[in-house]
């Protein structure tokens, strides 16, 4: 598995995926924390970092899919799947070597937003009133929130071999994941909060609200697993 | 037995691609595969590398059956697939030390090993260049390379020649020679002189049957070419 990752990780950077997905990533999030007025921090009033973690998802569900789109389907399609699978390792470790690889990627464009927390503090009144809790609950959720979402674009990869249907896959299942069933709730009368309860917004707001709920961990890790285990079930199927 | 195939059937969508073969190869044998583009003949290797599973039948390679145990399989045979599949945006160092890494290599070990090879495979001059960089000739010789690292003992080549120069297929074939002293060695081609210059034995396959499984020497007494004795088992229109 860690020669996969490494693999992996090392052609995210050595090549230029790596670099527009950082760039990219941060200039979105800095023009929208900062800049852009609508929902820029200076303007808002509040010294939070709300804009911050609302508008994160919204850039993963573009980003993630990106970075995951050629895991399996350029594989596919240039024949090197059969060569890794005629290697001595096992399709999990293939999936979990390349799972690693992209949420390593994305948790790599994360970590300069910390910044974001000290300039915040910065600005409060009194100077360093923050909710920290809230901001480490957060950072959990957005964390989980990208493993979810890399978990889907590595099963939306497995699926085919074109790059193309593979992003459009998995941006759709991710915006489905985390808005979707939030959303169709509205339908489902008696049983909406169980609807809710499969969406991932419902547990990424509860644990941006600084409580760490095992419930919610939980939850993210389980689809997390749940969608690997597909791909590699993907893998598995030319056995059948 | 280096590799044993018994009663092996696969059967792609209701078409047979292998129908019924049986053959084993023994220890430090080459063996030509040979037979018209469908007949079969990959199917066979991928079954043999457990990428794809035999509908019905079994193969053994070193005596491990590849559906029970296909990691010990993967890690005693060395496989190059048809059309060379590599990761074109890696450099050659890099890559085969990504599949020496894969088998089990570590630190030294694992340094030492790519040296050896890039120097076995005449990659010295190409080692620091991107396999995307380097020509048809060159990355198959990188394929070859991945398929030696771990000293396999027995390698499957799937046309291991096609579409190279006369001059690279000398070379590939020289190399194929000079690491199939002590080791089993099965490769599929359409190049009979290259069957000719490589082979003590020769199997030949045909609409996923067995058609020839002999000795070069004694299908050549027969015939003035292995070319005539693959058209006479292969061609169905009558000439």
């Amino acid at each position: 598995m860690i020669q996969v990752f490494v693999r992996e990780f090392s052609g995210y950077l050595s090549s230029l995926i790596a670099y527009m997905v950082i760039g990219v990533f941060l200039t979105a999030i800095g023009l929208l924390t900062w800049v852009f007025p609508e929902t820029s921090v200076l303007d808002y009033g509040y010294a939070d970092m709300d804009t911050l973690f609302s508008m994160a998802p919204y850039v993963f569900i573009f980003l993630i899919p990106a970075i995951a789109m050629k895991t399996f389907a350029e594989e596919k399609k240039m024949g090197t799947l059969e060569l890794l699978l005629t290697k001595p390792l096992t399709e999990t470790q293939v999936v979990l070597g390349k799972f690693f690889a992209a949420w390593a990627l994305v948790l790599l464009a994360l970590l300069p937003t910390i910044v974001y927390y000290f300039s915040v503090a910065a600005l409060g009144n009194p100077v360093g009133n923050i909710d920290t809790a809230a901001v480490v609950g957060s950072y959990i959720g957005l964390i989980l929130l990208a493993a979810v979402f890399s978990a889907i674009g590595l099963l939306a990869s497995s699926l085919t071999y074109n790059q193309i249907v593979a992003f459009i896959l998995a941006a759709f299942f991710s915006f489905l994941f985390y808005l979707g069933f939030d959303s169709l709730s509205a339908f489902a009368g008696t049983q909406a909060l169980l609807v809710k309860q499969i969406g991932v917004l419902y547990h990424y707001e509860s644990l941006s609200r600084g409580l760490i709920d095992s419930r919610d961990v939980v939850y993210a890790i389980s689809v997390t697993i749940f969608f690997l285990l597909c791909t590699t079930v993907v893998l598995k199927s030319r056995l059948w | 037995m280096s590799l044993q195939v018994q009663q092996l059937t696969k059967i792609y969508g209701g078409q047979k691609a292998v129908d019924n073969i049986s053959f084993s190869i023994q220890k430090g044998e080459i063996v030509g595969f040979l037979g018209p583009n469908g007949a079969g003949k990959s199917t066979t290797m991928k079954i043999a590398t457990t990428y794809l599973p035999p509908t019905s039948g079994s193969v053994w390679v070193e005596g491990i059956n590849v559906e029970e145990r296909p990691i010990e399989v993967k890690k005693v045979i060395g496989y190059l697939p048809e059309h060379n599949p590599l990761y074109l945006d890696m450099f050659v160092h890099e890559y085969l030390q990504f599949v020496g890494s894969v088998y089990g290599l570590k630190g030294s070990n694992l340094k030492t090993r790519v040296q050896e090879l890039v120097e076995m495979c005449g990659l010295t001059r190409e080692q620091n260049k991107r396999i995307e960089a380097l020509s048809k000739g060159y990355r198959q010789r990188v394929g070859l390379a991945q398929a030696l690292i771990h000293s396999p003992q027995v390698l499957i080549l799937d046309e291991p020649t096609s579409g190279l120069d006369p001059n690279q297929i000398l070379e590939i074939r020289k190399l194929i020679k000079d690491i199939s002293r002590e080791k089993t060695v099965i490769f599929s081609t359409h190049i009979m002189q290259e069957v000719e210059a490589l082979c003590d034995r020769v199997i030949i396959i045909n609409k996923g049957k067995i058609v020839a499984d002999d000795l070069l020497e004694n299908l050549l007494r027969e015939n003035a070419s292995l070319e005539e004795v693959f058209r006479s088992f292969t061609n169905t229109v009558a000439a």
